[in-house]
């Protein structure tokens, strides 16, 4: 299922984003090394400002213009971060989909979604408008629209959020790319619905051989979809691996306690645990581990040095404080 | 190869300018616009001490040309046109002023009333509002000006009539907005009359976009007295408004600097509050878009 | 709406009676005035009589007649005055709303789309700079320049010097030349109309261009734009098919009020370029104290800026599918 090649898709190595704003400068993204493979569904969770989002957005070029990026990117060996502007606008939409977390405004509001899948696809193929159309109603049944040739007239107001995020996947896989990036696909959506539309996107992985770079900051999404989970902190990340040994044995100190900050639906009456304190203002350059502050195993050398990925197990791990007890965590499942 | 600058760049390892601080060229407009204003606000006090000639009298030959001796030449009556010009000052920007306030004033008290209280209040004086600016500003400004006769007092009426809806309008918004926020309902559970409300904490709130709408307005009011002494509604001659001194420009087509230096004169103004009122609003409005 | 419009016509009634110079005086002259018979029968002629609510009734009722009273001046029904002079302002007016309307959106898109470029600042010092001057006065200069010194362009007025006009068909001077066959005349009048509609439509591209440029800017930091780009298009189409269409819809309001701003400069632009249009005709009723004239211009001005808004609403409802639709 998972690594069903071994080159890597889509790596990522030493990412960093700066976003200069008033007063000096956000480093939001510091370092950030993350390889996917071919097939392979890949979660990148953390919290608001972690800058997962701002990652993702910088490999597609994509971020505002106050913005620097340094590093790497490299799609099947494609350099994204120096590519010229021709090469990178055949990449969105062709090798790479992505989708974003609020459907409504993400689509134009004043066309019809018919034309607007059926632009994805005249884009990147060649093909005439009529046939787009076409491919574009084609695209629409693909992704479980109902009615799709007599709604693929209507306008994005006239359709449900779980709607709307279908054609916004229906757009993304257009031109069959390589990988979907989704940025918080059902975080703007009800329960019901997000658990529709992450059934499509496993089917649509399956049928396609699809990578998937899902960032989220919800454990629930995670464990349904993903092969591997990416978690991130200020800027980096934490802890990589597979998605079983985060949920069972996780290593980080940050992981541990997200894991055990769910609220259980086994155990009605035990209190929440969140993790104190909160996450760093990313203006200043923090000395040591960024979790340090908030970490119960902390230790003197924790604030002085900037831990660096290591192995463990399958894992990678960014702690200095090395193993972790594992009877803390009470991830069973 | 891209020249459009909107389309997103990465930059590479290079920080680029912040996008939050003010660009030194807005800031070297509205100094600019502060030191015209000044400028003008002193010609208003002073002009009578320093100016080259009277503004009424007979100085030289008619119809010269720019000089030394008169820096924008003379006109038909053999005035000096620069003496003139800055005289004009003392009747176009005063009255221009008195407009802008006297339309604030009764705009603000009209509109947050109707904003306030609401109900037969607020239709009547909306109905007003409505009526007053479904004429295109000048046809009723003529028309207040014909009926009440020439000269710059009544011209000062017509405009107020003209202008104070839309300060009504502005206000009644401000005031509806605010009035349902959490702080003033505490204030009228803990029993503050109406009137203390509305003083102390409404109008506070209300007031920045009135400011900011006035001194950009300025600038079309002294247009608009500027227009109706052209068509011969507000001063009239001989007085030196920059209005009335193009209309004799237009009558004296080829000596081009009558009409000329009047009109300059207006544009600086406008220009002037114009970027005061931009500068403005970037300070005080905190919604205002980066 | 309907309350609006009988408030139109009072106010138009009431500044008309407003007037506290005796407008009998224009009437039958000062040494008529003391002639009871005389001035009995001019007042019952110009409808005088009677107290103001009186005269009130009898306005409202010949206004639904359609009849605007009589001029002073011209001594014609002003309604006939305002139809006949109705074809030389719309001729000017439509000229403006072209040039600015094209001038404007194009102006605006371009300075958008090179924000903070030199470009970018030249048109909007552009726009300012046409928001900063009286219209009469911008008129004056570009007759003086491009007429009185380089000769590029011919003087004021709708006709060359000394010309009969066409046959009186439509009124519009370009149109009934055509359909007299007399091409020269025609094109004599169309370029006649260049300078004034030029200067109309300035003030007008001005703030067209500010604000469509606004709005792109605006609209520029959407989500969808991104989803645009994302989606692999080139900037200039995302500009072209995804910006500049919601962009536009927020212009369509100031649409209405940019006619009555129209209507307002075409006063001005009227008198300086001797068009005889109804602009010119509102300037002369009220230096004269022509009230019947006066009341007549502003009821027609008041209704004029009412047809403009609400077609300002309706072209909105169509545009945005939002309204459409619903």
């Amino acid at each position: 299922m998972s690594q069903s090649s071994t080159t890597p898709l889509l790596e990522i190595r030493d990412l960093h984003v700066r976003f200069a704003v008033r007063g000096g400068q956000v480093h939001a993204v510091r370092g950030l090394d993350l390889t996917v493979h071919r097939g392979e569904v890949a979660a990148v969770v953390g919290e608001s400002g972690s800058g997962k989002s701002a990652s993702m957005l910088a490999a597609l070029g994509l971020l505002e213009v106050n913005a620097v990026a340094a590093g790497s990117v490299r799609l099947d060996g494609l350099e994204l971060l120096r590519a010229a502007p021709a090469v990178l606008r055949g990449v969105r939409g062709g090798r790479i989909g992505m989708i974003f977390q609020d459907p409504m405004t993400s689509l134009n509001p004043v066309l019809d979604i018919r034309r607007q899948i059926a632009e994805a696809v005249i884009t990147h193929q060649h093909v005439s408008p009529r046939q787009a159309e076409t491919k574009a109603v084609e695209l629409l049944e693909m992704v479980s629209f109902p009615d799709a040739e007599r709604r693929s007239r209507s306008y994005p107001h006239e359709l449900s959020g779980g709607m709307r995020q279908r054609v916004m996947i229906a757009m993304a896989l257009a031109n069959d790319p390589d990988i979907l990036i989704a940025d918080e696909p059902t975080t703007a959506l009800d329960v019901t619905v997000q658990a529709q539309i992450l059934d499509l996107l496993r089917s649509l992985r399956q049928s396609r051989d699809l990578a998937i770079v899902l960032i989220t900051h919800d454990l629930g999404v995670v464990a349904g979809l993903a092969d591997t989970v990416h978690v991130m902190y200020a800027g980096r990340i934490a802890e990589s691996g597979p998605v079983v040994d985060i949920f069972h044995r996780p290593q980080h100190p940050y992981t541990a306690g997200l894991l055990a900050s769910l609220p259980r639906l086994d155990r009605p009456d035990t209190e929440l645990t969140p993790i104190g304190g909160v996450p760093p203002r990313l203006y200043e350059e923090p000395a040591g581990c960024s979790f340090a502050p908030r970490c119960q195993y902390a230790v003197e050398s924790c604030t002085q040095a900037e831990p660096i990925l290591q192995r463990v197990n399958d894992s990678m791990v960014a702690c200095s404080v090395l193993p972790l007890v594992e009877s803390t965590t009470e991830a069973s499942r | 190869m891209s020249l459009l600058s909107t389309e997103p760049r990465l930059n590479l390892d290079v920080l680029p300018r912040s996008s939050g601080t003010a660009s030194p060229w807005k800031r070297a407009t509205v100094i600019g616009g502060l030191i015209v204003a000044g400028f003008w606000f002193v010609v208003v006090f002073t002009v009578q001490w320093w100016a080259p000639y009277a503004p009424l009298e007979a100085v030289g030959k008619r119809l010269q040309g720019p000089s030394w001796h008169h820096l924008l030449g003379t006109d038909a009556l053999s005035r000096d046109v620069f003496t003139r010009t800055l005289y004009g000052a003392r009747q176009t920007l005063p009255v221009s002023l008195a407009v802008i306030l006297s339309a604030v004033t009764i705009g603000t008290t009209l509109g947050a009333a109707a904003g306030f209280i609401g109900g037969r209040v607020d239709s009547v004086v909306m109905r007003l509002v409505d009526i007053t600016l479904a004429f295109p500003p000048i046809f009723l400004a003529m028309a207040v000006a014909a009926a009440l006769g020439s000269g710059l007092r009544n011209a000062f009426f017509a405009m107020v009539i003209v202008w104070w809806p839309i300060y009504a309008r502005l206000i009644r918004g401000q005031v509806q907005a605010v009035k349902h926020r959490d702080h003033i309902q505490a204030a009228v559970s803990i029993g503050a009359t109406r009137w203390r409300i509305l003083r102390k904490h409404v109008l506070p709130m209300s007031f920045t976009p009135a400011l900011i709408n006035a001194t950009l307005d300025l600038g079309q009011v002294v247009i608009l007295t500027a227009t109706l002494s052209f068509l011969g509604l507000g001063a009239k001659p001989p007085s030196p408004e920059w209005g009335a001194m193009i209309t004799e420009g237009a009558q004296f087509f080829y000596q081009w600097w009558i009409a000329v230096a009047p009109g300059v004169a207006i544009l600086t103004v406008a220009m002037a509050f114009n970027f005061l009122g931009d500068g403005l609003r970037d300070a005080l409005d905190v919604r205002a878009k980066r | 709406m309907p309350l609006l419009l009988l408030g139109i016509v009072t106010i138009a009634f009431c500044i008309s009676r407003l007037i506290p110079a005796n407008p009998l005086v224009a009437i039958v002259g000062e040494r008529s005035l003391n002639n009871a018979k005389v001035v009995a029968a001019a007042k019952t002629r110009w409808g005088l009589n009677g107290s103001l609510p009186e005269q009130y009734l009898v306005y409202i009722k010949n206004l639904l007649k359609g009849d605007l009273g009589t001029s002073f001046r011209t001594r014609q029904p002003v309604t006939h005055d305002l139809l006949h002079r109705l074809p030389a302002t719309l001729e000017l007016a439509a000229g403006a709303l072209l040039i600015g309307g094209v001038g404007g959106v194009a102006l605006g898109a371009y300075a958008a789309s090179k924000k903070d470029q030199p470009a970018d600042h030249i048109s909007r010092g552009f726009s300012l700079l046409g928001s900063s001057l009286p219209v009469f006065w911008i008129g004056l200069v570009f007759l003086f320049v491009l007429y009185a010194r380089l000769g590029w362009f011919p003087g004021p007025g709708r006709l060359p010097p000394r010309t009969k006009p066409p046959d009186d068909v439509t009124g519009f001077y370009t149109i009934d030349s055509l359909l007299d066959g007399n091409f020269t005349l025609f094109r004599q009048c169309l370029w006649r109309l260049v300078m004034p509609c030029f200067v109309l439509g300035w003030a007008y591209m001005g703030q067209l261009s500010r604000l469509v440029r606004a709005a792109m800017l605006d609209e520029i930091n959407s989500d969808y734009v991104r989803t645009a780009r994302a989606k692999g298009l080139a900037e200039r189409l995302v500009i072209r098919r995804h910006v500049l269409r919601n962009a536009w819809l927020p212009t369509l309001t100031i649409l209405g009020f940019s006619f009555a701003q129209l209507l307002t400069a075409s006063v001005l632009t009227e008198t300086i370029f001797q068009w005889n249009g109804i602009g010119s005709y509102a300037v002369q009723a009220a230096n004269t104290l022509d009230f019947p004239a006066v009341n007549g211009v502003s009821l027609f001005a008041g209704l004029a800026f009412l047809l403009a808004n609400l077609t300002t609403d309706v072209l909105y409802a169509v545009a945005d599918p939002k309204i459409r639709l619903a």
